[in-house]
């Protein structure tokens, strides 16, 4: 074996020189086209400054167009009664629940991209981060609407919360339902947090180019008079850190008490022990698909080519492909577990789910969340945006029915055949959910024309330029000399 | 007291500011702040201030957090109103852990979110650098060094020629 090793060794030199490897692969750059600090300032900053295009008009109406149906859902629930749903014997957890756990699904990927990849250093975050986390406050916004309309007297709605009231009771703590109101609720509140410390730095600059009078005092105020001393960056990024340190365990947590309002309930098909991880995978992996649906449209429209590019897209769309994965496997692992533990009932429900009266929904599920995002293992395909944006549909749309299937089927068919039942939404959960895309899509356009969409400071802090150490002409020499070397069989630094 | 706050110099570049930085802080100047529109990693060690000590206080949100999560949750399930409740325990640290957990997260994240707005001191609407012209790139590409007038090192004349010396321009000074 040493000899073998021995030969190994003396014969390297000479494979290197046959196949000519790369000694380094040049890491792709993060802003393209050798930008400067104040081209990124003015390029972001400008889509806040310039008039509103035209687009953004015609988008933003349609919006609110789309939004008013929630409206019109909501008061007819409040008005009527929840009965207006279409929830009936057995199936008393129908939409609502589906898009609750949906949206609040899609906001995984904001905290993700802004805490589990910070703490990973995955410096191509930067880019989107800010409106990945713009999109989960909306989506945990539009998702918290359905648990409080669901309660039926939406006006008490405060006492799932325990705050004294005349009834001299308490929520119960037993409830992982009680345990949602506070995994949303604290989600909600530290993503805001998080959100706005990081757009502090930036408001400061946006006050800072302010032209008009309400600009300064707007953007001043939000500002909280910040001036980007190293004093103050020293405590703001230690801050910054330790959010993404808290968010990092927040965002798993949510999710697995998310899957607690149906693991620790005892109808086949929910109770198991893989739905808290495998509704955190699927949560991050819907959560990326409307990532790209959001940033590719925008992306285009206010020519962000340079700053989010091709990489930050192949990287998301490996995400997809890595988590939509995981999600496959979770489908296959719950039959196998299914037919394993011997239970009649377990091994029904997962029959019954492929090829039961909801078999329809479970093969749209199947096709769009294990079948589409395996297209990414190709580069032809992750270059396609077009492309891209219709698998981010397909994804988003999966992760859709993958909550309706679990839902219905299990409720649908339990263990009783005579209780057996069908459901199907009502107009007003049609209205309801159609309209939650309305409220979503305007509080996402307001927030792309009044607020920086893309983080100023931290895009710049990324940058070759930013570190200390760097110099220009030290820095072309490092990343070009080896490789240059290399390929003509030289090997080393000169 | 004259009414000068300090004197501001900028720096061309990230690279600039950190070696100029090392030189000042060397020369031993205590009241004195670098201004840069991104953090510029390694410069508060340049300019030789500790570590942050919002850790602390974040530490402190989470045990209240996790105190809070324990108090209310024994206090209402055990204490003022039992509940039975599928025959389980009234009340133990486990079944409402996730209660306990969130908030300790909750508590933490607004001990770091309010504990780095109370050491930052903000919001502080009114500074003396605003004075200064030049002082709107600083949150665009501009690098800067402001020395205060009350530190003892300082002198118009000599701090002007050592700011010079270590590769400053556009030299003002800043009013209060």
């Amino acid at each position: 074996m040493a000899h073998a090793a021995d030969d190994s060794l003396r014969d390297r030199p000479a494979v290197l020189a046959k196949v000519k490897p790369l000694t380094t692969l040049p890491r792709r750059p993060l802003v393209l086209n050798n930008r400067d600090f104040h081209w990124i300032t003015d390029k972001i900053c400008r889509i806040v400054e310039d008039p509103a295009p035209k687009w953004w008009w015609v988008c933003m109406l349609v919006s609110l167009f789309i939004a008013s149906f929630l409206g019109v859902g909501l008061l007819w629930l409040v008005s009527t009664g929840v009965g207006v749903w279409g929830l009936r014997a057995p199936v008393f957890w129908g939409w609502d629940i589906v898009n609750f756990v949906w949206w609040i699904g899609i906001g995984h990927a904001g905290t993700l991209i802004s805490a589990i990849l910070c703490l990973l250093r995955q410096k191509w975050r930067t880019a989107i981060n800010r409106s990945a986390e713009a999109m989960t406050i909306f989506a945990v916004m539009c998702a918290g609407i359905f648990p409080l309309f669901h309660v039926g007297r939406v006006w008490l709605a405060w006492w799932l919360f325990p705050i004294p009231n005349s009834e001299a009771i308490w929520p119960n703590f037993h409830s992982p339902l009680e345990w949602d109101v506070f995994a949303v609720s604290t989600y909600f509140t530290v993503s805001v947090l998080f959100w706005y410390m990081g757009m502090i730095p930036d408001l400061g600059t946006l006050r800072d180019r302010a032209v008009k009078t309400w600009r300064k005092y707007f953007y001043g105020v939000l500002a909280m008079g910040w001036r980007s001393s190293t004093r103050h960056w020293r405590n703001y990024e230690m801050a910054y850190l330790l959010l993404a340190g808290l968010s990092t365990p927040l965002v798993l947590s949510v999710h697995t008490v998310v899957s607690f309002d149906f693991a620790a309930s005892l109808l086949p098909g929910w109770h198991t022990t893989i739905f808290p991880p495998y509704f955190v995978a699927g949560a991050i992996f819907s959560g990326f698909g409307m990532v790209l649906t959001l940033v590719l449209p925008l992306r285009t429209m206010f020519k962000l080519q340079d700053l989010i590019t091709q990489h930050h897209i192949d990287c998301m769309c490996k995400i997809i492909l890595a988590t939509g994965s995981m999600v496959g496997y979770a489908y296959s692992m719950e039959f196998f577990i299914a037919w394993y533990s011997g239970n009649p009932n377990e091994g029904f429900t997962f029959i019954n789910r492929a090829f039961g009266q909801y078999g329809w929904a479970y093969w749209i599920m199947i096709s769009c969340n294990v079948i589409s995002p395996q297209l990414f293992w190709f580069r032809k395909v992750r270059e396609n945006i077009a492309l891209v944006f219709i698998i981010t549909l397909f994804v988003n749309c999966g992760m859709w029915f993958e909550r309706f299937v679990i839902i219905s089927t299990s409720l649908a068919n339990d263990f009783l055949p005579s209780s057996w039942g069908y459901y199907s939404p009502s107009i007003v959960d049609i209205f309801t959910f159609f309209g939650t895309m309305g409220f979503f899509s305007a509080l996402f356009l307001m927030f792309a024309r009044f607020l920086p969409m893309l983080p100023i400071a931290e895009v710049k802090h990324v940058m070759p330029q930013a570190d200390p150490h760097w110099h220009p002409e030290g820095h072309e020499e490092e990343a070009h000399a080896p490789l240059v070397a290399s390929v003509a069989g030289k090997g080393g630094r000169s | 007291m004259s009414d000068v706050y300090g004197i501001m110099a900028e720096f061309k570049s990230a690279q600039h500011i950190y070696e100029a930085t090392g030189k000042l802080r060397d020369v031993g100047f205590k009241k004195w702040d670098t201004y840069t529109p991104f953090p510029v990693h390694g410069l508060d060690k340049q300019m030789g201030i500790g570590r942050s000590h919002v850790p602390w206080i974040t530490l402190l949100g989470g045990i209240t957090g996790f105190t809070t999560g324990v108090l209310i949750t024994w206090y209402m399930n055990q204490h003022d109103y039992p509940l039975v409740v599928g025959g389980k325990p009234y009340w133990s640290m486990i079944y409402p852990f996730p209660v306990f957990y969130e908030l300790t997260i909750l508590f933490s994240a607004f001990g770091a979110f309010f504990g780095q707005f109370l050491l930052n001191m903000l919001p502080q609407h009114y500074h003396p650098a605003f004075n200064s012209e030049q002082f709107e790139r600083a949150t665009d590409n501009a690098f800067f060094v402001l020395i205060e007038a009350r530190d003892p090192l300082y002198d118009e004349q000599r701090t002007r020629a050592l700011l010079e010396q270590v590769g400053a321009f556009n030299i003002t000074l800043v009013n209060k």
